[in-house]
């Protein structure tokens, strides 16, 4: 075996990739006509498109999340910002906002202003980072529903609607905006001392301190940068549906980039993170609820499989069983 | 100021704050200052303040829940279809559930202690499972016709003109008996110790692992009972009761001054927690101008308020050393 090969073996990767292997042959093997891609109007359709279309927008909030989640912190909120910047865009657009630029950096803002309330609590006060996010993951929807007045506000903006169900070159708008933020945040920490600075911070902040890193102006960055994720999440929900539900937009979503990033091999501890983890974690996550669609499983019960997904994954990265496991392959318990 | 004084400061704040909401409605609003209107903030809030008071527990022993709301919504479900479709008695019904429900927490607890997982996530996991079970078993509300369920409902112990309901009795009886748990018991001891410093816990040899497992085992037991509490209320169970019931139950304890991360605290102040979170829904529902979500904003800006508050005492406490 070549090292590249082995590296690639003991890769975290691998195994949200084999899930998504393992759901694609199940897939197959229920609907075989399951990978066909078809060109409408030069558009690409089919249901691994579907799979990516849907799968979006908790990539785009699992990327936020990861970093956060490096500097051992979490954000529950995104849920309620997903919300919040829905209700934003509706409610420029029915003051007669006309400008997408202007109600796109309106939502924006709101979202990366949000980030900066719970990164100020966060770093500067010390609260505890699930505390922090709690007091806005409960206001947040309360803050939403007051802008629409807890009505569905239906958005009528073409402009506004291509940012949820346009097409760039064959392909939804929505993936190949994921994707090109993945590269970025690629670009952004991995060619450069940034992400390194984060996993220090999530590593041990005192030290990192010491070292001459500004550690909370780190740690508020990221939770902006959440925020502003959870932003672009919450204009493509909303005009995805072309409403604006303050109730209903983004419900469970914190949940779902939180599982994300943990399928994706990054360790709640914070202090290390994986990017391209994130991305797979997050379309797995996607590949299972279509596959319990495809099964006719109720929209509703979807969320026993991802419960026993991440409980599964929960055991199999705990010390105590990897000691376990260690222990059967060299016939004697390791240290 | 003496240092018991500020041990409980959280809780008196909580007190005098009740107290001024309380008066300050009973002065803006006719009809405010009412035998009914007390009755009705435990009778309204029971399933939330049985949950609030499990919770209270969980935090003091620096842990968190967040699949109570969902263990509630199970509950009512599986307890409305066992009755309605399966004729069964609505006792063997409760205790049936009672057993699942602590099963579930003592499988939750142990994973958590013995794999040493984050609890904010297996508890989402959980919440996951159970919401989607509760659906399973129907996607529908489902009435409860049953004799003795019309009359448990009915019930109500009569002082003078005031009528108080057994929801209400459930209430205040299951509060006393948390109290007794977490202040006058080695186990409500042994809770505090865990989540002022777990390290320190397992060197003066207190069993924390057991401790672990049967906090959330308890807890669990309570958010049942608030399952089955709300079934009594609306005669129906239904699988979505009990959504966004964790945080309500969270936001209580913290404003009731029990720090969140464990260690500290007192259930008088989620008693008044408890009551605050009622007076706010009772003044927006009597001033019919104000829309009901500002009550979810004006639960959050009191969680911070609180939050911020420990935050200053744990400064001068530090100070002070």
């Amino acid at each position: 075996m070549t090292e590249r090969v082995r590296q690639f073996l003991r890769s975290p990767v691998l195994w949200p990739l084999a899930g998504i292997a393992l759901l694609l042959i199940a897939n197959l093997i229920l609907k075989p006509g399951f990978l066909n891609i078809t060109v409408l109007d030069g558009h690409l359709y089919g249901l691994p498109i579907d799979v990516l279309n849907r799968g979006a927008k908790t990539l785009i909030l699992a990327l936020g999340m990861t970093l956060v989640i490096a500097t051992g912190g979490v954000d529950l909120s995104v849920g309620s910002v997903v919300a919040i910047t829905g209700a934003v865009a509706a409610a420029l657009i029915g003051q007669g906002t006309d400008s997408l630029a202007l109600i796109v950096a309106g939502a924006l803002g709101a979202g990366a202003l949000a980030g900066l309330a719970n990164g100020l609590l966060v770093a500067r006060l010390g609260v505890q980072p699930i505390v922090a996010t709690l007091i806005l993951m409960v206001a947040g929807r309360g803050v939403a529903q007051v802008l629409t007045d807890g009505q569905v506000l239906i958005i009528k903006h073409p402009g506004f609607d291509f940012l949820g169900n346009g097409f760039v070159l064959g392909l939804p708008f929505t993936i190949v905006c994921a994707t090109l933020l993945y590269l970025a945040a690629h670009a952004a920490l991995r060619r450069t001392a940034g992400g390194m600075f984060i996993e220090a911070v999530g590593d041990n902040p005192e030290a990192s301190r010491f070292a001459g890193l500004a550690t909370a102006r780190i740690k508020i960055l990221v939770y902006v940068v959440c925020g502003f994720c959870a932003a672009i999440a919450g204009i493509m929900e909303a005009a995805n549906i072309g409403a604006a539900d303050a109730q209903r937009a983004g419900e469970n979503m914190e949940l779902d980039a939180i599982f994300a990033v943990v399928v994706g091999g990054t360790a709640l501890a914070g202090g290390r993170f994986l990017l391209l983890g994130s991305f797979v974690g997050a379309l797995l996550l996607q590949m299972l609820i279509t596959t319990m669609y495809n099964l006719g499983v109720p929209p509703a019960v979807a969320p026993v499989p991802k419960a026993l997904l991440i409980l599964t994954v929960c055991l199999l990265q705990s010390d105590r069983t990897r000691r376990w496991f260690g222990g059967l392959w060299r016939g004697k318990p390791a240290s | 100021m003496k240092p018991t004084l500020q041990r409980r400061l959280p809780q008196l704040t909580t007190g005098a704050i009740f107290a001024a909401l309380f008066v300050t409605a009973g002065l803006m609003y006719e009809g405010f200052f009412s035998a009914r209107v007390a009755v009705n903030l435990f009778t309204d809030n029971a399933a939330l303040g049985l949950t609030a008071m499990g919770m209270t527990l969980v935090i003091f022993a620096g842990g968190i829940d967040l699949s109570v709301g969902a263990v509630a919504g199970f509950t009512s479900i599986f307890v409305a279809t066992l009755i309605e479709q399966h004729h069964v008695h609505p006792a063997l019904a409760a205790l049936a559930a009672l057993a699942l429900g602590g099963v579930f927490g003592a499988g939750m607890g142990a994973i958590i202690h013995w794999f040493r997982q984050p609890a904010f996530l297996i508890t989402l996991a959980g919440m996951f499972l159970l919401r989607g079970c509760a659906f399973w078993l129907n996607t529908e509300s489902v009435g409860i016709n049953h004799p003795l369920y019309e009359r448990m409902a009915d019930f109500a112990w009569e002082i003078g003109s005031v009528r108080i309901p057994l929801i209400a009795l459930v209430l205040a009886g299951g509060l006393i008996i948390g109290g007794i748990i977490a202040h006058y018991t080695r186990f409500g001891r042994n809770l505090l110790a865990l989540g002022g410093n777990e390290q320190s816990a397992l060197l003066m040899g207190l069993p924390i692992g057991s401790a672990k497992v049967w906090v959330y085992t308890f807890n669990s037991l309570c958010a049942t009972a608030a399952g089955l509490v709300g079934t009594l209320y609306t005669v129906s169970g239904n699988p979505s009761t009990g959504i966004g019931l964790e945080l309500d139950a969270i936001a209580v304890v913290v404003i009731g001054g029990t720090v969140l991360t464990g260690g500290r605290g007192h259930m008088l102040g989620t008693v008044f927690g408890l009551l605050i979170f009622g007076t706010i829904q009772s003044i927006l529902l009597f001033d019919g101008r104000l829309s009901p979500w500002w009550s979810r904003i004006v639960v959050g800006v009191l969680l911070l308020a609180f939050i911020l508050l420990q935050r200053g005492l744990v400064r001068v406490a530090g100070k002070a050393k």
